[in-house]
């Protein structure tokens, strides 16, 4: 008897220690950054209805461009941060919608189906180009995105008025030539798909308050849990512990939410833009049975090995062309979400940090450049701009300056990005280096 | 085999650049421009960015690529510069430096930033090889975002770069109070007609460019560009490869440190914050622009390279502006055209993993 607790002892407790430990070490980033922004909550002294609110719309804002980023990084090309050519696609089609004087929820239909097949353009473009720079496709994407920013200004504040004609004195600047720097949505496409009632009157429209949401969310997410419990193949199942922990923080949400509801408190002012979430949520499901299908396979093939993937009868160019038209398209979607929540947006700035805002959210929520998935991505948009809500107001109550917290937010985007980039490069070279030693040549 | 090089040096994007810079020069002639200010300004430019272009070709050279993160060694050479700038006010009692001294120790307090900087930064390079370019640059960026809050906590006194109220460092440090904008400019500076020669900076540009070009043909420079042209044949031949890397990237580092002050001095001001986020890019796509690859640069490419786009910048703007007014941003759209451009194409030749 004594024996046997022993060997169960010694079996049991290294084990989990071990896996708490492997737990902790390789969710460090996101870790870091929920006590981060607990603390930043805590100290910015923000009420919750504020701090809600702000996060409500946010989320709606920008999870859309950080979905984006996945397929890339699936097929082996790291973080995409060419996605601003997307963004800029999105702009172009949303001055001229703007300039059609068509708003709300059709402004919105026909900036994305105009927008798609710029975007898939500029996709097989930039695709093409990053089959050129194999293995530096992340600076090139960098770079590409600093040069189309001057075809850019080129073509909005030279070109239109000059040689495009176009005569509109809201979008056009008063000497004629050029989009003015500042556009202003309001009574077209603002809120076009996130009050897409307002086009016909009724504001409240797919409108729900944020209680609500939560709660029928947790419900949803409760179902989809346990009807994936009993059809799953049993290897596939989640573990105990790991159930009961998701099934608690359910609980807890759905008991908060109820709370809310039952009492008078200003959250139930805070209404989510549903169409909106619905929009993310479907190209979340779209996202995970995408990785599936043939081409989702290959890119997953392609990302791991190129040469295995070119052996084993893949065209190596076509697939990942193929991942950087379907990232750019869902930029280009992500980004009129991003424009139509925004309501007025900066003609030649506001495109400008998308891809490092969105390629930070990812890596917060602890994706790689090697792996991410849409869970990273969602968790990490959440972060994030946690983090970007409460850090002027930290900064304001901790040094009396909120310009100190938004030096900080920004270092964060940055340094995020180069802590996990450097990271991945010397792991690479490492398993590089120990691939190369039993052989006993290199290469 | 001699054309077939010759095509390969000269190839088609340094062509059409070089083209349009001609193209812009005559232009200039024919729209009666003033030519005798277009030609000062774009010597003095030539001249202030000269040093940071040469910062590339160790980093080139070495085989760590062109160094995007060269904003490391900008900032200190901003940091030696405040050093000196506070070191000068709380001395003001006792000894009054002139200019020239008082140059000379911004540069000697931001050597050992440089030096420690650029170990620590070849340190780490070494551990990422293939990716330099895109670590180097993220680097860069994010030590630029976190001096930002560096700028507002760093306890420096002097009056002349603190805000009046509030705290930190303002964004531009005025250098004319103590004489030292455009001290090298001014030094020895030639009037002919109405064209300036700021001699002084174009000869410490030169010096610069003679010491490096002495250091390359030193033991060590030899060393360091085996390392870099055939890492795996130098490592055979008992060279350290690592440390060769490190040796190019420190040298950059000083580079860029020295070649910031020399910029800031013709400029007037010390620009921290944003700054110093996007001059690698220039001083990159310069380099370039003379002919280099990401994995070969010599002293020409440097020269060619800064007169050409330098100048390209001087010249693109009022050329623009005097065909309409409504053109006024073309100088700085071309720019960004031309440098990311250049970079790009430099990136596709490299011909990847």
């Amino acid at each position: 008897m004594q024996s046997k607790t022993t060997v169960l002892r010694e079996s049991f407790v290294p084990r989990s220690i071990e896996s708490i430990k492997q737990f902790l070490v390789s969710n460090m980033v996101t870790i870091m950054f929920v006590i981060l922004s607990v603390l930043g909550y805590k100290v910015s002294g923000m009420t919750p209805f504020l701090f809600f609110m702000d996060i409500t719309a946010r989320i709606s804002r920008n999870a859309f461009l950080v979905l984006a980023l996945i397929i890339p990084v699936m097929a082996g090309m790291g973080l995409n941060f060419s996605i601003v050519l997307g963004a800029m696609a999105a702009q172009a089609v949303v001055i001229f919608v703007t300039h059609w004087g068509i708003g709300g929820l059709p402004g919105i239909v026909l900036a994305v189906a105009l927008v798609t097949p710029l975007a898939a353009l500029l996709g097989f473009l930039t695709g093409t180009l990053f089959n050129r720079t194999k293995g530096q496709e992340m600076i090139a994407g960098l770079i590409l995105g600093y040069f189309a920013q001057g075809v850019y200004e080129l073509i909005f504040l030279q070109l239109v008025g000059s040689l495009i004609p176009m005569s509109n004195p809201r979008l056009i600047m008063g000497s004629g030539v050029g989009v003015r720097t500042t556009i202003d949505l309001t009574g077209g496409l603002k809120y076009g798909l996130d009050w897409p009632g307002q086009y016909w009157g009724n504001d409240l429209l797919l409108r729900p308050t944020l209680p609500w949401t939560a709660l029928g969310l947790s419900v949803l997410l409760a179902l989809v849990l346990l009807a994936y419990q009993l059809r799953a193949e049993k290897r596939k199942r989640w573990s105990i512990p790991r159930m009961v922990a998701s099934m608690v923080g359910i609980v807890v949400i759905a008991a908060w939410s109820i709370v809310q509801i039952r009492s008078n408190s200003q959250i139930n002012w805070i209404r989510v833009p549903l169409l909106t979430w619905l929009v993310i949520g479907a190209a979340c499901v779209g996202l995970h049975f995408f990785s599936k299908t043939k081409l989702g396979q290959d890119m997953r093939s392609v990302g791991q090995n190129r040469h295995v993937a070119a052996v084993a009868g893949i065209d190596v160019n076509r697939v990942r062309i193929k991942a950087i038209i379907l990232s750019m398209v869902m930029a280009a979607w992500g980004h009129i979400i991003f424009l139509q929540n925004l309501g007025t947006f900066s003609t030649y700035g506001s495109h400008e940090q998308v891809g490092l805002y969105s390629a930070a959210a990812l890596l917060i929520g602890g994706a790689t450049v090697a792996k991410a998935s849409i869970k990273h991505a969602v968790l990490g948009t959440i972060l994030f701009h946690t983090l970007f809500i409460v850090a002027p107001a930290a900064g304001r109550q901790l040094f009396g300056d909120a310009q100190i917290g938004e030096y900080f937010r920004v270092f964060v985007a940055y340094g995020v990005i180069g802590i996990t980039l450097a990271m991945h490069a010397w792991k690479h070279v490492l398993q590089s280096r120990s691939d190369a030693k039993p052989s006993g040549t290199e290469h | 085999m001699a054309s077939n090089s010759f095509l390969k040096r000269i190839d088609l994007a340094r062509l059409i650049i070089a083209e349009f810079f001609v193209f812009l020069c005559i232009t200039a002639v024919a729209l009666r421009l003033n030519l005798a200010e277009l030609i000062t300004s774009s010597l003095s430019r030539i001249g202030m960015w000269s040093v940071l272009v040469l910062a590339m070709l160790p980093a080139i050279v070495s085989g760590i690529g062109p160094n995007f993160g060269v904003s490391l060694g900008i900032i200190c050479g901003l940091l030696g510069g405040l050093t000196a700038l506070e070191l000068a006010y709380r001395l003001d009692e006792i000894v009054q430096f002139s200019p020239g001294i008082l140059f000379l120790m911004a540069i000697l307090f931001s050597l050992p930033f440089a030096l420690l900087v650029g170990v620590g930064y070849g340190w780490l390079l070494n551990r990422v090889k293939g990716s330099e370019m895109m670590i180097a640059t993220y680097v860069g960026f994010s030590i630029v975002s976190i001096m930002k809050l560096a700028w507002v906590f760093l306890p420096f006194t002097n009056p002349e770069m603190a805000w009046p109220i509030g705290r930190g460092v303002r964004v531009q440090v005025a250098l004319g109070n103590r004489g030292l904008a455009q001290l090298l400019n001014n030094f020895l500076a030639i009037r002919i007609g109405e064209v300036v020669i700021p001699t002084g900076l174009l000869l410490s540009g030169a010096l610069c460019a003679l010491l490096v070009w002495f250091f390359m043909r030193s033991q060590t420079g030899m060393a360091m560009a085996a390392a870099g042209s055939n890492p795996r044949f130098a490592q055979a031949a008992g060279i350290s490869v690592d440390r060769q890397r490190i040796i190019g990237t420190v040298l950059s580092t000083v580079l860029g440190a020295v070649g910031i002050l020399i910029y800031s001095q013709s400029y007037g001001f010390l620009q921290l914050y944003e700054g110093p986020m996007f001059m690698p890019f220039v001083a990159v796509a310069a380099i370039l622009i003379g002919g280099a690859s990401v994995s070969k640069a010599n002293i020409t490419h440097v020269v060619v390279g800064t007169i050409l786009f330098l100048g390209i910048q001087v010249v693109a703007v009022p050329v623009a502006n005097a065909f309409t007014a409504d053109w006024s941003s073309m100088g700085e759209i071309s720019r960004k055209i031309i440098q990311n451009g250049v970079i790009l194409y430099a990136l596709t030749q490299a011909g990847g993993e």
